[in-house]
């Protein structure tokens, strides 16, 4: 049965209706209709998007492809809006309504106290209206639309609270990285268009061959190869968005924000949608194995060294930010391999178990008034059950243990980064293992450090006043309070918190389990994501695929990456649980060390200098240089001044005295006269 | 015998008087209307020889618009004197320097 | 009515501004009153365009001619394209918001404000229809006579300064034009534009003139860099004064190329076409980098006009590459096109962001970011119609100000990648300076006492940026129709870039 127009229509537009009723009429329908009609925006969305799943994998819907409108057309030019979808766009959209479901949930306890509550819900649904563009797009133009539109979200949210000077640095600064992969994203859309003379996928892609072969002349006698140039320049824009390296700066910063957008925009959503770019364009991909490579390499870099980061992080929300930028390189280095619906599976995996970690990290930061530092944290789990025992089923998957779906996942990519013979690939398979313990060993420091060990923040004896007051403007500056001090102590939160934690708790344990067959080795996505059989490292990792329970228990091999994990494990549960100050000594011992990771390796510092800085100091320079001294000074003021000097020399002569005018006419008649006289002779 | 160049001379002579009064002068502003009397009379005094001499009478008619204006004019210099001596209080030629760029 | 449509648009402003000025300092409201009716009436008229324009007919269309001088063969000519559509409705929109946005704000001599605009903006009409050089030359010169005034009048304490160096600047432009007009009149014996199109010329002669008519139209769009009156003239201009600069005389400058340079000297312009690119590429970046460190908001803004100009710029002069050198003719339309559609979005982005910075001024009479901060706090609803405008501004896709822009960039690459390169840039140094004034203007905590007194904006401002905001989002979301209206024009456009004249 064919996919009916309306229905597809009305997921990207519910959320947009009820954006617009909770933005501009909110203080009108007050908290509860902002939230009300939110939600109900992304149930339409969100049922109708697990129909859309139904019917396009069982239903047997043929891949919808329709345009709704021209956007512009120009001789044979032209870009339209309109929808492709098939099992990607479907999966894509089942993770991105649910997981904002999920969220919109969430945010009724997260944000139960903020001034700014409609304000959010109206961002948020925003967001997923922007966010179902841009998966849902079949052209360049919309998902370049959809690509700046989560960006601009990402930006209102980052900023959400605006009078934190550190959230609108940290807005900006997220902005404008982006748009730095954003300039590289529209150069290559550029350059789709004039090698492929289209902006529509399917043309797009059913033309991509002849592609072989072009190239692009860059300056006299250097020509570059066409498909690499597209694939860099658009991957460029992937690294913006999914905040690979070197651009991965704003994802920590943007930590600023609320936490559930951090769950939904800067761990499940909008920072995979790189990934979710390059699978797309996959027939593109596989054409330059130099931008695979070119990938690979930015990826497994990723993977492993924003990880070591992450060991040395005390906010539990950089923790996981950090996590974060290091399964994006995961991702990345999947794509880079060729094995790209291993990449788009753990994208799923992850948006799961990644929601989870941020919002138990959220819930834990409700029951500590706001407190983020896990170094007043401690011993948790038995006020708060719930949280801890989801975070620990999200913190096992992200580890990749067996059964848990992240582990599907990671280990497929693994695998498959070991079979690949791409340019490269042992720097990735080292840095991708190398990973996996790093990923374990801030992982579990994360969770001892939140819910076990002693108890390192003390609760206020008195209850002097209540809930309320303190809660009171808590957006504000809750940082000012004492660190490690409580007025009362932490409880579990409430169920609009717990549970979207359970319901992502689910999928995180169990998703794996159930669809790596067919998603990952079972050809799942069918034409949607096309590979070389020269690359297809899924393909041969299939022929020894016997089953999701054989392969979780193939991955119990102590000799791999659950060994690392292992490792892992007993290193800081010592650390940790039984020898506490021995991690003050570990630090002291790798000062060094510490530093070059405190310091994010002085990426972020070489970057403000550089180009903040640098970019400040050049518009002055330009500025005073070229147009206040030169033009306006040498050029405009000068000319004037010139004209100027001449008039006061000239008017020396305009004494204002009678008689010199007189005499100057009689010496000017004179002058005359014996001019005619002369000429007469 | 009086002939046509004395005449002309004559003219010529009253008329340098006029420009040497004009420049030299720098009293009294009286004395540059009165030197530019002269300076028409001076004119005058050609019209009315070439007149004369070419038998053409229109030349002594312009003399007689000549006079006329010069008569008006004088009669507006007074008064643009009597002004600028009441504002100023001072008919000095040499402090009359308005003008001056 | 519609034999004389153009007529009645030039005339109906100029001639409804006898009554306004009539009305006298003694009511002031009555001025008001009467000028907006004026106006509205104009903009009415001129929606009658849009019917009368038949998108299949003729290029040049509703023509009247009447012999005007005739000892110099000076024609009344008027006709207009789909390009002079856009433009008219361009400019009958922005006067209406002036004159609203001028309400309360202007009082001093509200009735000579008032009719000062209402002339201007019959003088705008004209030079969008003229078909005659000299009838073009009169108006664009007599444009600047209420603009002077404008300034003059009611700008700030340089306006002085300002309106000389505004006065100066383009006239001496122009006088180069009205020279290289002479010569064509003495070479051709006709003044028509049509036929100067069709004049054969030599190449040193068309070098000349091209040069003669890119001093008088780079200063008005304005180009690096003869583009240092604008930031004068905006900083000292009252706030309408710098809508419709902005908003609709820079496009004049546009417009002239397309009149003047394109088809009279198409050989000279595809020669230095890559002299006008590189300037355009300079606005884009040199004044993005100059437009970074601004501390006044109303400069910021206006050297953020210059380097959205560059795109004008660069959109029209990379069709000749495209055109003479590739061949390629859809990605020259492409390129004009975009050049067109961001001239149409540049003049509601810009017009939206000088409102809003008139709106901050009429409060705290200030425009040194310095002095603001946190103003969210305070005017919520003025923070989402100028994070709108500002995002516009840095060419987000869904607002008018990416149309144009993502068009010239694709087109661009293909004539040459580093030009796209360069142009693309403006992604991120147009997000910098923009976000960056955004971000101490309107985030942030309040610091200054005077801002925590700042009233949320009131029924008329709210009009202003509402109506300015539909336009913006309308031309991001749908580019469609205005595309096809000026479809036709485009493309006669392109056609003549590849005759060669000599």
């Amino acid at each position: 049965m064919e996919l009916s127009t309306a229905i597809l229509l009305t997921i990207p537009l519910a959320p947009l209706v009820g954006c617009l009723l909770a933005g501009f009429f909110g203080k009108f329908i007050g908290r509860a209709g902002a939230h009300s009609v939110t939600i109900l925006g992304l149930l339409v969305a969100c049922g109708l998007s697990f129909y859309v799943l139904y019917q396009i994998t069982a239903g047997g819907a043929p891949v919808y492809n329709h345009n709704l409108y021209t956007w512009f057309e120009i001789g044979k030019f032209s870009a339209s809006v309109g929808f492709l979808i098939d099992r990607l766009t479907a999966m894509m959209m089942v993770v991105v309504t649910f997981v904002s479901l999920l969220v919109h949930v969430y945010t009724i306890g997260y944000m139960a106290d903020d001034p700014g509550y409609q304000r959010f819900f109206s961002y948020i649904s925003l967001f997923t209206f922007s966010m179902l563009m841009l998966v849902m797009s079949n052209n360049f133009m919309q998902l370049f639309f959809g690509w700046e539109a989560v960006g601009l979200v990402s930006y209102l949210l980052i900023g959400f609270w605006y009078k934190r000077p550190t959230a609108i640095f940290a807005n900006l600064k997220a902005f404008l990285v982006n748009r730095v992969g954003d300039f590289g994203f529209l150069l290559g859309i550029s350059a789709v268009l004039y090698f492929l003379g289209t902006l529509d996928y399917a043309t797009a892609f059913a033309g991509a061959d002849s592609l072989v072969g072009k190239t692009l002349t860059i300056t006299q006698g250097v020509h570059w190869d066409a498909p690499t140039v597209i694939c860099v320049l658009l991957f460029i824009g992937a690294m913006g968005k999914s905040a690979q390296v070197p651009l991965h700066v704003w994802l920590p910063d943007s930590m600023e924000g609320p936490t559930p957008i951090s769950a939904l925009i800067h761990a499940a959503t909008m920072v995979t949608a790189g990934i979710f770019m390059v699978a797309r364009m996959s027939p593109l991909y596989e054409l330059s194995s130099s931008a695979l490579s070119f990938i690979m390499i930015i990826g497994a870099t990723g993977a492993l060294f924003t990880g070591l980061i992450g060991i040395v992080q005390n906010d539990i929300k950089r923790v996981v930010a950090y996590s974060t930028l290091s399964q994006l390189g995961y991702m990345t280095v999947a794509l880079g391999v060729s094995a790209y619906s291993g990449a788009v599976y753990h994208l799923m995996t992850h948006a799961f178990f990644k929601a989870l970690l941020f919002l138990g990290a959220g819930s834990v930061i409700i029951a500590m008034h706001h407190e983020q530092d896990m170094r007043y944290m401690g011993g948790l789990r038995k006020y708060m059950p719930v949280t801890w025992i989801t975070m620990w089923i999200g913190s096992l998957a992200l580890c990749g243990v067996p059964f848990f779906s992240g582990f599907y996942s990671k280990d497929a990519i693994i695998e498959a980064v070991g079979e690949s013979h791409r340019w490269g690939a042992s720097y990735a398979y080292f840095c991708v293992m190398a990973g996996a313990f790093v990923t374990a060993l801030y992982t579990f420091r994360q969770m001892y450090l939140t819910f076990h060990g002693k108890e390192r923040f003390t609760v206020k004896a008195h209850h002097g006043h209540g809930h309320d007051a303190h809660h009171d403007d808590h957006h504000d500056d809750h940082g000012h309070h004492e660190p490690g001090v409580l007025e009362h102590a932490p409880t579990e939160s409430p169920w609009v918190v717990t549970l979207p934690l359970v319901l992502l708790a689910i999928p995180s344990l169990l998703i794996g389990f159930l669809t790596v067959g067919p998603m990952l080795f079972g050809g799942w996505f069918g034409q949607a994501i096309h590979v070389d059989e020269a690359n297809n490292v899924l393909g041969e990792l299939a022929g020894e695929f016997h089953g999701a329970l054989s392969m979780a228990l193939h991955g119990f091999n102590p000799v791999g990456p659950f060994g690392l994990v292992l490792l892992a494990f007993a290193i800081q549960t010592y650390i940790y649980l039984f020898n506490p100050a021995l991690a003050g000594r570990v630090k002291s011992a790798l000062k060094p060390l510490w530093t070059v990771l405190d310091r994010k390796y002085w990426v972020d510092d070489i970057y403000f200098a550089v180009f903040a800085r640098g970019g400040v100091k050049l518009g002055r320079l330009f500025w005073k240089a070229g147009d206040a001294a030169v033009i306006d000074g040498a050029l405009v003021n000068g000319s004037a001044g010139l004209v100027q000097k001449i008039a006061a020399a000239m008017r020396r002569l305009q004494s204002g005295y009678l008689y010199h005018y007189a005499f100057a006419m009689i010496l000017g008649l004179i002058l005359l006269l014996g001019g005619f006289w002369l000429v007469g002779h | 015998m009086l002939t046509l160049s004395h005449y002309i001379v004559l003219g010529a002579v009253l008329f340098c008087i006029s420009v040497a009064g004009l420049f030299i002068n720098r009293k009294n502003v009286i004395v540059l209307l009165m030197a530019i009397e002269l300076m028409l009379l001076a004119v005058n005094m050609n019209f009315v020889a070439f007149s004369r001499f070419l038998g053409d009478v229109s030349g002594q008619v312009f003399v007689f618009f000549i006079l006329t204006v010069a008569a008006a004019e004088s009669a507006i210099g007074l008064a643009i004197l009597v002004l600028l001596f009441r504002n100023r209080s001072t008919i000095n030629v040499a402090e009359i320097d308005s003008m001056k760029g | 009515m519609f034999n004389h449509l153009l007529s009645l648009l030039i005339w109906l402003p100029v001639v409804g501004a006898v009554p306004v000025l009539l009305a006298g300092s003694g009511r002031p409201s009555l001025a008001r009153w009467l000028a907006l009716a004026v106006a509205v009436l104009t903009f009415a008229v001129s929606l009658f365009l849009i019917p009368q324009y038949h998108l299949d007919g003729a290029v040049m269309q509703l023509g009247e001619d009447h012999l005007w001088i005739a000892s110099l063969g000076v024609h009344y000519g008027l006709a207009v394209d789909g390009i002079s559509v856009a433009l008219i409705l361009l400019t009958t929109f922005v006067s209406i918001l002036v004159i609203v946005g001028a309400w309360e704000v202007i009082q001093d001599k509200p009735h000579q404000y008032m009719a000062a605009m209402l002339v201007l903006e019959g003088l705008m009409i004209g030079v969008f229809c003229a078909t005659d050089a000299l009838l073009f030359y009169v108006f664009f010169e007599a444009m600047l006579i209420p603009m002077f005034i404008l300034i003059g009048i009611w700008g700030g304490p340089r306006r002085v300064y300002a309106t000389i160096k505004f006065f100066i600047y383009t006239f001496l432009g122009s006088i180069f034009m009205l020279i290289g007009l002479i010569y064509l009149y003495q070479k051709a014996g006709t003044f028509n534009l049509h036929a100067l199109a069709a004049l054969p010329l030599s190449m040193t002669e068309q070098t000349w003139l091209f040069f003669a008519f890119l001093l008088a139209f780079a200063v008005k769009v304005p180009m690096v860099p003869v583009h240092t009156w604008l930031p004068d003239a905006h900083v000292e201009a009252p706030t309408g004064g710098s809508v419709v600069l902005a908003a609709v005389m820079l496009k004049i400058g546009g417009y002239g190329f397309l009149r003047f340079s394109l088809p009279i000297t198409p050989d000279a312009a595809a020669h230095f076409a890559p002299l006008v690119i590189v300037l355009s590429l300079i606005a884009v970046v040199y004044i993005g980098y100059v437009a970074l460190v601004q501390d006044d908001m109303k400069k910021l803004v206006a050297y953020s006009s210059v380097a959205h100009m560059g795109f004008v710029t660069l959109g029209i002069f990379i069709a000749f590459m495209l055109v003479r050198d590739a061949g390629n003719l859809d990605a020259a339309k492409l390129g004009m096109q975009g050049a067109m559609v961001q001239m149409i979005s540049h003049g509601f982005v810009s017009g939206a962001m000088f409102s809003c910075i008139g709106v901050l001024y009429d409060r705290l009479h200030t425009r040194q970011i310095k002095d603001y901060g946190g103003v969210i706090n305070v005017m919520p609803w003025f923070g989402f119609f100028y994070v709108l405008f500002a995002m516009a501004n840095s060419g987000l896709p869904g607002t008018s100000g990416f149309v144009g822009e993502f068009m010239v960039v694709l087109a661009s690459f293909s004539a040459n990648p580093w030009i796209a390169l360069f142009a693309a840039f403006t992604l991120i140094i147009g997000a910098a300076y923009t976000l960056w004034m955004v971000k101490r203007v309107l985030w942030g905590d309040i610091t200054n006492p005077h801002v925590a007194e700042m009233k949320e904006i009131n029924g008329r401002e709210t009009f202003v940026l509402v109506a300015f905001a539909a336009a913006v989002l309308a031309l991001g979301i749908w580019p469609q129709p205005l595309i096809h209206l000026m479809d036709n024009s485009v493309a006669q456009l392109v056609q003549q870039l590849a005759v060669h004249k000599i």
